[in-house]
């Protein structure tokens, strides 16, 4: 197993969410590509100004829903005309427009089921520990404060540089994050 | 004040008072739930409602044992007490998720400091639904049966039927609202474990949150889920009472068998929850100070939602009593007369009046703006609504075409137990909520704070 560096990343912590998000289009300009933003509410445009912009939940919503609605439909045909085929009031074993309900509920249930699941794994949630806990003052990220991350694995990364370019940013404070 | 500049100032009440920070918004909500001690009038009212889910516990557990001869139910009125609540208390639900999806879609952003608790309610009073057609069904420990899974027996359920839908419709309901109150609760239950000082309370409220850290990506995603999970949660809620109105609907029994049903069953659905809302959310913000969050704007706004939905409502019986006239059905007339003149006609004019003519009052501003009448009003709603479902199950049930089997309705005392006893479950849960989960969502009270404001 390599050794992991002990640094995980330097962290810049700042008052404001203008203050973040202009802090985080610099230092995405400056070429630091491994970076995040952590903010106690979503903050529009956050996840562009650190270069985040595909996001797959949508996707995984509609193969969700297309599954769901799929199953329900054949589900019943299966059951009303295949395998139970069973005379109610003269309806065709297919009758397909009382199958439309159930097609539906079943579309919903499984996309939203996705959105949920597809969203926690697509984010790698649940994830109890994880090194930005380390520093103290990192509590506050769910109360008021805003906080700029640049990754140890970057590129461009160097303790002292990239340390002196977050000060250059006008922060409350910056920290190392050990990992 | 002169006062046309005081009611200008009503009218554009905030939805957070001023002078609050990110700061003091979080501990203002958080401190209900890690600091406050829970008061006296706590105990008294957790303790009432505990006991009464205990009586609703009893009733049912009497149930099993002797079978629904206990109940009121017997034909020609096969569907009782246990009907009619199951529609009361899903439509009451119907609020929470119009309130959490609906709302959101359409941008309306004071929904923030009610959606919360409004959810917790929806998940609540779809619990109390729930239990009313498992016990109804005769034999209730085969209420399983209405899943379809591969028997020995080598039979499927029958899909053409209502009833089957509504099996699928209610159950894909409670588990999207309970999906989506989860799932928003995320983010609060980090900022709880980063306030508590306990080591128990850190430990449960993080596990609970997932480890949410609040990166920017984990927000993208979150908020896209969120935009679509309330985008399906829409038509959901709104296809989940026009399905129960198809049980009725699709039905032949005079009373029953008319087009008019979704619409009218959707609107009442709404009506009756926002009434509940307004029951709940008055009695909240002034014990727990939070009237700075749920302001004189949120209760204005509901009262104009009920206003809005009674009339839908009353439309609706308009329409039932014209369609009686108007279809030249014999039976369809007598229905109309005898709601009107029959045995039950007392309850009949007693709905009108709940439902009808008393929330007329709230074209009244100062009435729209005042807790005190608006809580009573929701009550006097909440009862009309469940007068409605009584009116539609049992007196279309009981005279319909034979005359030979005409009968009358009688609810027993334990009809009434179990009925009393979901309320109290209903208030009991809701107690337990306040004290441990965030009744109002911390973070998007954040977003609507001035300071959350960013321009790029």
């Amino acid at each position: 197993m390599a050794k992991r560096d002990p640094i995980y990343g330097i962290m810049a912590e700042f008052d404001s969410a203008q203050a973040l998000i202009d802090a985080a289009h610099k230092t995405h300009e400056a070429g630091y590509k491994k970076i995040d933003a952590y903010s106690p509410f979503p903050v529009e445009g956050l996840a562009e100004a650190i270069g985040f912009t595909h996001n797959g939940v949508p996707l995984v919503v509609l193969i969700g829903g297309l599954i769901g609605g799929a199953s329900g439909y054949l589900m019943q045909y299966w059951m009303s005309a295949v395998d139970y085929p069973l005379n109610i009031g003269g309806k065709p074993y297919h009758s397909w427009p009382a199958f439309i309900v159930i097609t539906f509920e079943m579309t919903i249930l499984f996309a939203g089921i996705s959105a949920v699941l597809g969203m926690l794994a697509l984010n790698g949630l649940p994830m109890p520990y994880h090194p930005v806990f380390n520093v103290p003052r990192f509590s506050s990220a769910s109360k008021d404060r805003f906080f700029l991350i640049v990754f140890s694995s970057d590129k461009k990364y160097d303790a002292a540089g990239t340390r002196k370019f977050l000060e250059s940013l006008a922060p409350r404070s910056v920290s190392e994050v050990p990992s | 004040m002169n006062e046309q500049y005081k009611s200008a100032a009503i009218e554009r009440a905030p939805v957070i008072e001023p002078g609050h920070t990110f700061g003091t918004v979080t501990e203002k909500i958080s401190a209900i739930v890690l600091t406050r001690p829970a008061s006296n009038g706590w105990f008294v009212g957790f303790g009432l409602a505990f006991m009464l889910t205990m009586m609703m516990l009893y009733a049912i557990g009497y149930l099993f044992l002797k079978g629904i001869g206990i109940w009121g139910v017997t034909i020609p009125i096969g569907w009782g007490f246990a009907i009619v609540n199951f529609v009361w208390w899903i439509g009451i639900g119907h609020a929470g998720t119009l309130i959490s999806a609906i709302l959101l879609l359409l941008r309306q952003s004071w929904r923030n400091s009610i959606n919360r608790f409004a959810e917790a309610m929806t998940l609540f009073a779809v619990a109390c639904a729930g239990i009313f057609p498992a016990i109804h069904v005769g034999r209730p420990w085969l209420a399983y049966w209405l899943i379809p899974y591969p028997n020995t027996m080598r039979v499927w359920p029958q899909f053409r039927s209502p009833l089957m839908w509504d099996v699928f419709a209610v159950s894909t309901y409670a588990t999207i609202s309970a999906l989506f109150w989860f799932i928003g609760l995320v983010p609060d239950l980090a900022t709880l474990r980063d306030r508590t000082e306990k080591k128990w309370q850190q430990i449960i409220y993080g596990m609970l949150s997932f480890g949410w850290r609040g990166s920017a990506r984990h927000w993208q995603r979150y908020e896209t889920m969120y935009l679509l999970l309330a985008g399906l949660a829409t038509p959901l809620v709104l296809s989940v009472h026009t399905v129960v109105s198809f049980d009725f609907a699709i039905g032949i029994v005079p009373g029953w068998h008319t087009t008019i049903f979704p619409p009218y069953f959707v609107a009442g659905a709404i009506y009756s929850g926002f009434a509940m809302v307004l029951m709940l959310a008055i009695p909240i913000r002034k014990i727990y100070g939070l009237e700075d969050f749920i302001t004189l704007r949120h209760l204005q706004n509901s009262a104009k939602v009920m206003l809005a939905t009674g009339l839908i409502v009353a439309y609706g019986y308009g329409i039932e009593a014209f369609m009686g006239w108007y279809s030249g059905d014999r039976y369809d007339a007598f229905t109309l007369w005898n709601r009107l003149h029959g045995p039950y006609a007392a309850w009949y004019l007693l709905l009108l009046t709940c439902n009808i003519f008393v929330p007329q009052v709230l074209w009244i501003r100062k009435l729209r703006t005042s807790p005190a009448a608006l809580f009573v009003i929701s009550g006097v709603i909440l009862t009309g609504m469940w007068l409605e479902r009584f009116i539609i199950v049992v007196v279309s049930l009981h005279r319909d075409f034979l005359n030979s089997s005409w009968g009358m309705y009688y609810p027993t005392r334990w009809d009434w137990m179990t009925f009393i006893g979901t309320l109290g479950m209903f208030l009991m849960l809701m107690f337990l909520f306040l004290r441990i989960l965030p009744a109002i969502s911390i973070f998007e009270m954040r977003t609507l704070l001035p300071e959350a404001e960013v321009k790029e």
